[in-house]
């Protein structure tokens, strides 16, 4: 059945295909339609479901990760400062092996304050443990939603599934609404074998010394790295039922391409978009998407990277005091080619500001020529930045 | 211990980590056998944590979940919310946590968690300072009570929270203090709060000879004397409104309490008085709410 949908009720709609039993949700904008989304299919009736209305986002992800833990399938959404909020519960959270899936509407931090797109929200919760991916557009994220659940539930991992503020959020698109009943087959209920429970005694989360707990780690380690491959055969699978691939790598005119884009988001719609006019000019250039930041899909992003000579990056985010973090992602799947590839990142889109082709071309000229208007800060280059 | 509170087994097994003397541990052990076996507990940061034992070890029998500092009652809460949801309408939820856990960090999700009426039972066993970091002070400790934050120099000024009045004031329907002292009314009071449905606190006196600086065997005492000397009466609360006194001992002076513990033996002559007036004062403010 195909809807008119914004990304914030694609995503109340997915946790209703995906039957979850409790919703932990605090408000902020844009998330907000979510929740009342949710509290509403709830208290209908149509989602058989707790809504618990809690007080902060740290009491979200706390109550979530109570939830999972006695098996129930659980889900909150939040942005911004409600999910650095939550922070010290993400780590918990994971550590805790519960599979959480959470919506983040990237927004920008303050101050100053901004409501509008900006990814360093999500990314600086990147060393939390949580599986990362980033939607391109509504019907992403009303899939992504479905995958990340039959993933988290495998691997015993929290999933993150990040919408751009406004550009997702609020912006309305035409989806494909799976039916119910091929969701219950893709999707089966959740039954873990390890949980809180009277029957099967077992002391969760205490103490433990450093020899068991390096073991711990590597093992979740491990277990994250799977990942990658584990995603991209869950979103095969997904696939032969909906006839819609959602693949942790996505690229674009790569294969001849000497200069390549990289992005997460959004935005990388118009990367294409900017390629498609470049290559009317001749030059040989792709656009890469990375839907997955953690794991780092680096076997996919090897691949797709492979030919480049030189990979601009553009980030939406910005680790202060270093570069983007998208960009410093890249390096670190590109060190053992730093010989004969060149890097440029640019930070551009920031707190809100579009990025369109007409941002994107005047950025790859500037990369390849050396011209342009956006600004020096340390190896990074700043679009949009008042003189 | 009473014979009949005793049940058949502990829920707690040898082998814990408590100091000797330790108040939080029979704490533990008194309400998990007055909750039983169908309990699940939701424990945080603080003395109990340690106590509890090392992975792979544990003393409990009954499913624990050790979690972050400030997040108890809020993970108590889905722990509900996840059972209701899958049927499981009789499991208690137990969300245990100190007085740093209650009254400081933990006290935004607990007063979420009363608001809503989550049907947990909370339990604050309450050894009045930071004990499992080494002895800092938090909200729950006394004036006049030295800790590693408030040093002789610097001895703690404020009074102590009431952290059952701020409960109550969440019209909950069952508020109640408690003491390892009075094994008994504990139990009583648990059986009582077992059975009621929505959010119930207990507020329990848990003594402390490492923090208080007494010695290991006059734990019970302790607590015995800040009962009779009415520095932790014991009382309940019904839905906020009716204020109910529990069996009472003999009144003392807060001096038979004060003089084992070394944590107050800077206090002067006037310090004692004014921690007399201010337990006088409190006892009566008490007694007016409990008249009928």
């Amino acid at each position: 059945m195909k809807k008119v949908l914004m990304g914030t009720e694609a995503t109340a709609l997915a946790v209703k295909l995906a039957r979850v039993q409790v919703v932990a949700a605090f408000p902020i904008t844009p998330q907000t339609v979510i929740v009342e989304n949710l509290s509403e299919i709830i208290g209908r009736g149509e989602l058989k479901a707790k809504y618990i209305a809690v007080e902060s986002e740290h009491s979200a992800m706390a109550s979530c990760m109570g939830a999972s833990l006695t098996g129930a399938r659980t889900f909150t959404a939040s942005s911004s400062q409600g999910l650095v909020y939550m922070h010290e519960m993400l780590h918990y959270t994971a550590g805790a092996r519960v599979p959480v899936v959470m919506a983040n509407c990237n927004r920008a931090l303050a101050p100053p304050w901004n409501l509008y797109c900006d990814h360093t929200d999500s990314l600086s919760q990147r060393d939390t443990g949580w599986i990362q991916y980033y939607c391109a557009d509504v019907q992403d994220v009303l899939d992504a939603i479905l995958i990340a659940y039959a993933v988290a539930e495998q691997v015993f991992l929290p999933v993150m599934i990040n919408l751009d503020a406004f550009y997702l959020t609020h912006t309305s698109e035409l989806v494909d609404v799976p039916d119910q009943k091929t969701v219950d087959i893709f999707l089966p209920p959740y039954r873990p074998s390890n949980k809180l429970d009277v029957d099967d005694p077992k002391t969760f989360g205490i103490v433990c010394g450093a020899d068991l707990y390096s073991s711990i780690k590597y093992q979740r380690q491990c277990d994250t790295l799977s990942v990658e491959k584990l995603w991209d055969q869950t979103a095969v699978r997904f696939c032969g039922y909906f006839n819609r691939l959602h693949p942790t790598v996505e690229a674009y005119q790569t294969e001849d391409a000497d200069v390549c884009i990289v992005g997460i988001g959004t935005a990388t719609g118009a990367m294409r978009l900017a390629v498609d006019r470049l290559r009317e000019e001749g030059l040989k250039i792709g656009s890469l998407r990375l839907a997955m930041i953690r794991p780092f899909p680096l076997e996919g992003f090897k691949k797709a990277i492979a030919n480049a000579k030189h990979v601009i990056v553009i980030d939406r985010d910005v680790s202060l005091g270093a570069e983007g973090i998208v960009a410093q992602e890249v390096k670190a799947g590109l060190f053992d080619r730093h010989g004969d590839i060149k890097l440029t990142g640019f930070i551009a889109g920031i707190g809100g500001n579009d990025v369109t082709v007409e941002t994107i071309v005047p950025l790859v000229r500037q990369a390849i020529s050396g011209d342009g208007t956006a600004v020096e800060a340390g190896t990074t280059l700043w679009a949009e930045v008042l003189p | 211990m009473n014979e009949h509170v005793q049940q058949k087994r502990d829920l707690i097994t040898p082998g814990h980590y408590g100091c000797p003397g330790c108040g939080a541990t029979l704490a533990v052990r008194l309400a998990l056998s007055a909750l039983g076996e169908d309990t699940i507990m939701v424990m945080t940061a603080g003395c109990w944590s340690t106590v509890v034992g090392v992975y792979p070890n544990s003393c409990l029998t009954i499913p624990g979940f050790s979690v972050a500092f400030a997040s108890t009652a809020a993970v108590a809460g889905g722990v509900k919310a996840s059972l209701l949801i899958q049927g499981n309408e009789h499991t208690t939820v137990l969300a245990w946590a100190g007085d740093g856990g209650t009254f400081d960090i933990g006290i935004q999700a607990i007063s979420g968690a009363m608001e809503r009426n989550d049907d947990i039972i909370f339990i604050c066993y309450d050894n009045e300072a930071y004990m499992n970091t080494g002895i800092q002070r938090s909200s729950a400790t006394p004036a006049g009570g030295w800790t590693t934050t408030t040093p002789d120099s610097a001895l703690k000024g404020q009074k102590k929270k009431n952290i059952v009045e701020i409960m109550a004031a969440h019209h909950i329907p069952y508020a109640a203090t408690a003491s390892i002292c009075a094994p008994e009314d504990l139990n009583g009071k648990l059986k009582k709060a077992k059975d009621i449905k929505g959010s119930r606190f207990i507020h329990l006196f848990a003594s402390c000879p490492t923090g208080w600086r007494h010695a290991p065997e006059l734990s019970v005492e302790v607590a015995r004397e800040a009962v009779k000397s009415r520095v932790f009466p014991l009382y309940e609360v019904f839905n906020g409104d009716i204020w109910q006194l529990s069996p009472m001992p003999d009144k003392v002076d807060v001096d038979t309490y004060l003089k084992h513990q070394g944590r107050f033996k800077k206090m002067l002559a006037s310090d004692y008085q004014h921690f007399q007036k201010q337990v006088d004062d409190d006892w009566q403010r008490l007694l007016n709410k409990c008249r009928p």
